[in-house]
């Protein structure tokens, strides 16, 4: 008895330890969240100030209003990066859905010479950082031309998009769970009369949701908040995008936080609704892969 | 319908592993064939070699009066029902079946009419609406079967479809295939490596082994006739008993059968045409059901191994004496039995017994 007793008893100690550690990686993560959002609320800049030296950051306390939403608005051009954001990160992450797919669907399932030594390249470039490709990549960019006879990509959406398309772990994602696929799907379409880009369009994609979901998430992710880049290849305010237009706080002074607060808030939605939108593939996807979100 | 004709087709893959290595046969149009062999004798590959999923090395394939070596899947008017059933999950059941007719042009109110009849001919019309995931597996079957019938194929390929139904449903969509071929009169060509389906399916067996077709023909005539070793022991069941052993004929009109130099079966010489008057090894065959046994009595002497009761009959394997050969004898259940352990004397029905050369030939 007293055996069963000391059983239950070390149980209940691990699940309350399971459940502390979970409370203290939850609070890891929300409270950065929760101090962006309830500091943007915050319109006084001294209490705010004098709130950051305590808990009270991560409440709201003290003068509340959207004061600050107003300012970010008049003095940033919050909209047209909002926008500019919107479009380079939606452009990027569509087209590198197709594109990634459709190669790790040629590596998965046809075969070709240099297939492999393809592949190998592939995955090897996963582990090349961008900051490595960086200069060699805008030295690049700015000699290229474009539709309209000029010269150079720079201050362009071209710039901030067609070099992202192109994705090594987005096709090594698709390239994994497309060899996973039982074969007998495409050859039972193949039966039906259907070409290889009408398998692709009409079983592989439709079967993809899982890995098209965590691509799409992990692409916007990086995009979205990218500023190396923008800070690279754009001057002036017609194609900055919402980190590069974040950066005008910090060329003032004093810095007003309240503002940047509420610019970040603001940035940061989007990022929260998408992954909202595919939390339930990207989870099923980030578990059936092994691979962690 | 079309007939299916097969001239010297070779399949070497890369690497040169000759897989299929001169296969000759014809299937005519409305004919039920169904090649059966073993694990890796090349029967799934000539099949998909019909379908178009596989190149042909060597050979000419023809579908009807067509040489269709180099056509498309789709153009050879062939019809393939997967082992895996291979439907496509995202898609309900009348989505599966019409994707064929709605890729190929056919209007939405044509591909619905052709779905419904269809379902209506394998009974699934009340699932045309679910996935496949809701489905069970002899559901997924007929979806499967569905789906190559609305395509009004010239020749429907099965490969192994019924390898992955438990034993009850078998036996039913076994009966379901019959009567679906008496229905459409379409040529149809089976693969299995289950000696039954082949049996009570095929109109004809072409049994394959190691990329050659041992022997074609229906599927009682190559049971009583097999032409060698490999072809009796793959027909039957439990497969026929295979004695190694030294035959000389006595002057009283019968051989003596020596499978150790002490055990000796006698049989009347007028069943051995294929044996020559002189005396040489070669191979007895004997059905499990043609053997019987007794305590003692003439036959060969041997141990019991294993009894396994099967309710309407048993199946009894004994070590024949002086051998490592084992024998297995089918008798009806009668309530009389032996024990392991125990000596008996097994014989056969006169004129039941096979002879193969030393070639494991027939005759």
């Amino acid at each position: 008895m007293s055996q069963q007793k000391s059983q239950r008893q070390q149980q209940r100690l691990a699940k309350l330890l399971q459940y502390a550690l979970h409370i203290v990686l939850c609070a890891f993560f929300i409270f950065p969240l929760l101090f962006m959002f309830v500091s943007a609320f915050k319109s006084d800049e001294a209490q705010l100030l004098r709130d950051m030296a305590s808990l009270s950051a991560f409440w709201p306390s003290g003068e509340l209003s959207l004061k600050n939403f107003s300012q970010v608005f008049e003095r940033t051009p919050f909209a047209r990066a909002f926008l500019n954001s919107l479009f380079t990160v939606g452009m990027t992450v569509v087209l590198g859905i197709f594109v990634n797919s459709m190669m790790a669907y040629a590596l998965a399932r046809f075969h070709f010479k240099g297939r492999e030594i393809l592949l190998s390249v592939v995955i090897a470039l996963i582990i090349i950082p961008f900051e490595a490709v960086a200069v060699p990549l805008l030295l690049l960019a700015n000699q290229l031309p474009w539709f309209d006879g000029t010269l150079g990509w720079l201050d362009s959406y071209q710039v901030q998009i067609i070099p992202f398309i192109a994705n090594a772990f987005s096709v090594y994602l698709f390239y994994q769970f497309f060899i996973a696929l039982p074969k007998d799907l495409e050859e039972a379409a193949l039966m039906d009369g259907a070409s290889l880009w009408r398998i692709y369009w009409s079983i592989l994609l439709p079967l993809s949701k899982p890995v098209i979901a965590t691509v799409a998430v992990l692409q916007f992710l990086g995009r979205w908040g990218d500023l190396l880049w923008p800070v690279m290849v754009v001057r002036g305010d017609t194609f900055a995008t919402l980190p590069l237009a974040m950066q005008t706080f910090f060329g003032q002074f004093p810095r007003q936080w309240g503002d940047v607060m509420a610019f970040a808030a603001m940035a940061t939605l989007p990022t929260l609704l998408v992954f909202l939108v595919f939390q339930r593939w990207f989870v099923r996807s980030a578990i059936s892969s092994g691979i962690k979100g | 319908m079309a007939s299916v004709t097969l001239n010297n087709i070779q399949k070497v893959y890369e690497g040169g592993v000759h897989v299929i290595k001169g296969v000759n046969l014809k299937i005519a149009d409305g004919e039920f064939m169904v090649f059966v062999g073993p694990s890796g004798c090349g029967k799934s590959t000539m099949m998909r070699m019909i379908a178009g999923l596989e190149t042909i090395t060597e050979g000419e394939l023809r579908i009807g009066d067509r040489v269709a070596n180099d056509l498309p899947p789709v153009e050879r008017k062939v019809a393939m029902v997967f082992q895996s059933y291979a439907l496509y999950p995202h898609m309900s059941v009348e989505e599966n079946m019409g994707f064929g007719l709605k890729i190929n042009g056919m209007s939405a109110a044509e591909v619905r009419a052709q779905v419904g009849k269809a379902a209506e001919i394998l009974q699934i019309t009340h699932l045309l609406d679910r996935k496949p995931k809701a489905l069970s597996g002899g559901q997924r079957q007929r979806v499967a079967i569905g789906r190559a019938i609305v395509r009004k194929p010239d020749v429907f390929l099965f490969d192994e479809p019924l390898s992955n139904l438990d034993a009850g449903l078998r036996v039913q969509m076994r009966v379901e295939l019959s009567n679906l071929h008496r229905e459409l009169g379409a040529t149809m060509i089976y693969v299995t490596h289950d000696q039954t389906e082949a049996m009570t399916l095929g109109d004809r067996i072409a049994v394959f082994n190691k990329g050659y077709i041992e022997q074609v023909g229906a599927p009682m005539e190559m049971y009583a006739a097999p032409d060698n070793t490999f072809v009796a022991a793959f027909l039957g069941s439990p497969k026929m008993n295979l004695l190694p052993c030294h035959v000389s004929a006595a002057d009283d009109g019968h051989l003596h059968f020596h499978v150790a130099e002490a055990n000796v079966l006698v049989q009347p010489a007028a069943g051995f045409a294929s044996f020559g008057a002189k005396p040489r090894k070669m191979t007895l065959g004997i059905r499990p059901e043609a053997m019987s046994w007794s305590f003692q009595g003439e036959g060969l002497r041997a141990t019991v191994q294993i009894i396994e009761r099967l309710g309407d009959v048993q199946l009894i394997y004994a070590q024949l004496a002086g051998t490592d050969s084992a024998v297995c004898v089918k008798v009806a259940e009668t309530g009389k039995t032996c024990e392991v352990g125990q000596s008996i004397v097994v014989s056969a029905a006169p004129g039941a017994c096979y002879l193969f050369n030393e070639d494991g030939k027939a005759g």
